[in-house]
């Protein structure tokens, strides 16, 4: 199996506490990797150290054996690692064309090919091309994220929480069309979730989080069928 | 009053204001940025009028050519301020109020380099009769200036205004002041995006300085320091952060500054305090400026 994106040994510091505490993933390529747990486990500062939003101060992150460790953040983003933050984060103030156009901030080919890929996927967005991305509903807006970090022609695609805050039935939506791109486009998938159910279903491999630590890990199939996982993170909906 | 005596007064204010709007754009340009009050873009201003004197009349280089350096020089002051004075601070993530601090200081800083390097002595702004000689226009006789100074605004505007809703640095600038996180995560460098925009602020400054030396031609140290009030309160009476805003801000404090002093003749000695008493009211009146949003987070 070839790795593309390894992280091992992580520590993050904010103040006096430790975001994270010898965090170890592995995320092969062409993968669906999924890291659930509950709030503040240090998920998102996961996506955060990768994309070099924050700087670990022990540890190391390779892609491709290339360390990561001390690139800035358009490095990272040049290199194909994107990331979709939690809480959608679109710009309120550009319209959604421009918004899937900062996308590709980095890009120097041709981008309409990728603008009509995406209208594609979220055909709500063609419609609304030239409205003020802060206008969209909750879900258009999280639509808008993935499409938005689609347009980087991503290699590998860290998603931070797309479900939270929206209708299950466009999570649904989301999930599939993340399956999808994974599929179709080969893009290997980071997806943090804490709606563990779906995120296990649709994961290769998973990892669990809690406190700034890795507890589990395991095929996705076996994580959701795991005693302690459910009782966690599952409850009633893996029944 | 009569009516050539207010449009005389009218020329002047809108002269005066389109100087104001050429500067208050560079703070409110820097404050969507970064959140800061720029104190620093007064003397900017001022250096900018010190190379203009120098290299028009101890130089001698044309004044066309002297005004491209002028421009170029600003510029670049104007990012090496942000370079020394707040980079060291934004990467190491420290409050605003730092920030402000180093600004007040760079601010004070630039004043005494300019009483050290040039004396306190004032000197005489170059004059150059392409621009300063005087032109009848129907019942009012204005300097060449007085004409050129809003067409000068409008240009600057427009290319401003198609450079930032147009281009991908424009891109780069109005992704950063919305989200700086998220604009990272786009690939956009956020270090170049904030030194362009000082960049393009410190240009507009020198442009103003230009036009402000050859109106009022007498330059010292801290000639920038009541412009530099001046147009700060121009760009929160339009709304901080907001282009428009700061143009409007500028040309209305201008306009009413140079009125009311014409309208009463014994009041000539508080026209600053006008300035003042207008932010007062306005931000009474609309805490966010004439034409600014509600900025609810950061500072």
């Amino acid at each position: 199996m070839k790795n593309t994106l390894e992280i091992k040994d992580l520590y993050v510091r904010y103040g006096g506490i430790e975001a994270l505490r010898g965090v170890s993933m592995s995320i092969p390529e062409g993968k669906i990797i999924t890291l659930v747990g509950a709030n503040g486990a240090g998920k998102s500062t996961t996506l955060r150290s990768i994309s070099k939003l924050v700087k670990p101060y022990k540890g190391s992150i390779t892609y491709n054996d290339e360390e990561l460790l001390n690139l800035s953040p358009k490095e990272i983003v040049e290199r194909g690692i994107i990331h979709v933050p939690e809480g959608r984060h679109v710009f309120p103030d550009m319209t959604v064309l421009e918004n899937l156009k900062i996308g590709a901030y980095l890009r120097k080919d041709n981008i309409k090919p990728d603008i009509e890929y995406a209208h594609k996927l979220f055909p709500i967005l063609k419609d609304r091309s030239n409205q003020l991305a802060g206008t969209l509903s909750g879900g258009e807006q999280q639509m808008l994220a993935v499409a938005r970090g689609l347009m980087a022609k991503p290699k590998v695609l860290m998603m931070d929480e797309p479900s939270l805050g929206l209708a299950p039935l466009i999570i649904k939506d989301i999930f599939s069309i993340i399956e999808r791109v994974n599929k179709e486009e080969g893009v290997t998938i980071l997806l943090i979730e804490q709606n563990a159910n779906a995120a296990l279903k649709i994961a290769d491999y998973g990892y669990v989080m809690e406190t700034g630590t890795i507890e589990l890990e395991g095929l996705g199939s076996d994580l959701r069928n795991n005693d302690h996982v459910k009782e966690l993170y599952l409850g009633r909906a893996a029944e | 009053m009569t009516l050539d005596v207010f449009l005389q007064q009218l020329a002047n204010g809108l002269m005066l204001g389109c100087l104001f709007a050429l500067i208050a754009i560079g703070y409110t340009m820097v404050y969507g940025i970064l959140r800061l009050i720029n104190f620093a873009h007064g003397d900017i201003f001022m250096m900018a009028m010190y190379v203009a004197f120098f290299t028009i009349t101890i130089f001698h280089i044309p004044w066309y050519i002297s005004f491209i350096i002028v421009i170029v020089v600003t510029m670049l002051l104007g990012i090496l301020t942000e370079k020394i004075a707040y980079k060291p601070l934004r990467k190491q993530n420290a409050p605003p109020i730092s920030l402000l601090i180093s600004a007040i200081g760079i601010s004070y800083l630039m004043e005494n380099v300019a009483i050290v390097l040039f004396t306190g002595r004032p000197k005489d702004f170059p004059q150059i009769p392409f621009f300063t000689s005087m032109t009848q226009l129907g019942p009012v006789r204005v300097q060449n200036l007085a004409i050129m100074v809003p067409f000068i605004l409008i240009i600057l505007l427009v290319v401003l205004l198609y450079l930032i809703n147009n281009t991908k640095s424009g891109m780069a600038m109005r992704a950063v002041s919305r989200d700086l996180d998220t604009a990272q995560l786009m690939g956009i460098d956020v270090n170049k995006t904030i030194s362009f925009t000082f960049a393009i602020g410190s240009a507009l400054a020198a442009v103003g300085a230009i036009m402000w030396g050859m109106r009022y031609p007498q330059i010292q140290p801290l000639v920038g320091l009541t412009p530099g009030i001046k147009c700060f309160i121009a760009a929160v009476i339009g709304g901080i952060g907001n282009i428009k805003g700061a143009v409007i801000g500028g040309i209305l404090l201008g306009l009413i500054e140079t009125l009311i002093v014409a309208f009463f003749p014994g009041l000539s000695g508080y026209r600053d305090a006008f300035s003042f008493i207008l932010l007062i009211i306005i931000l009474l009146v609309k805490p966010n400026g004439l034409i600014g949003e509600k900025i609810a987070d950061k500072v």
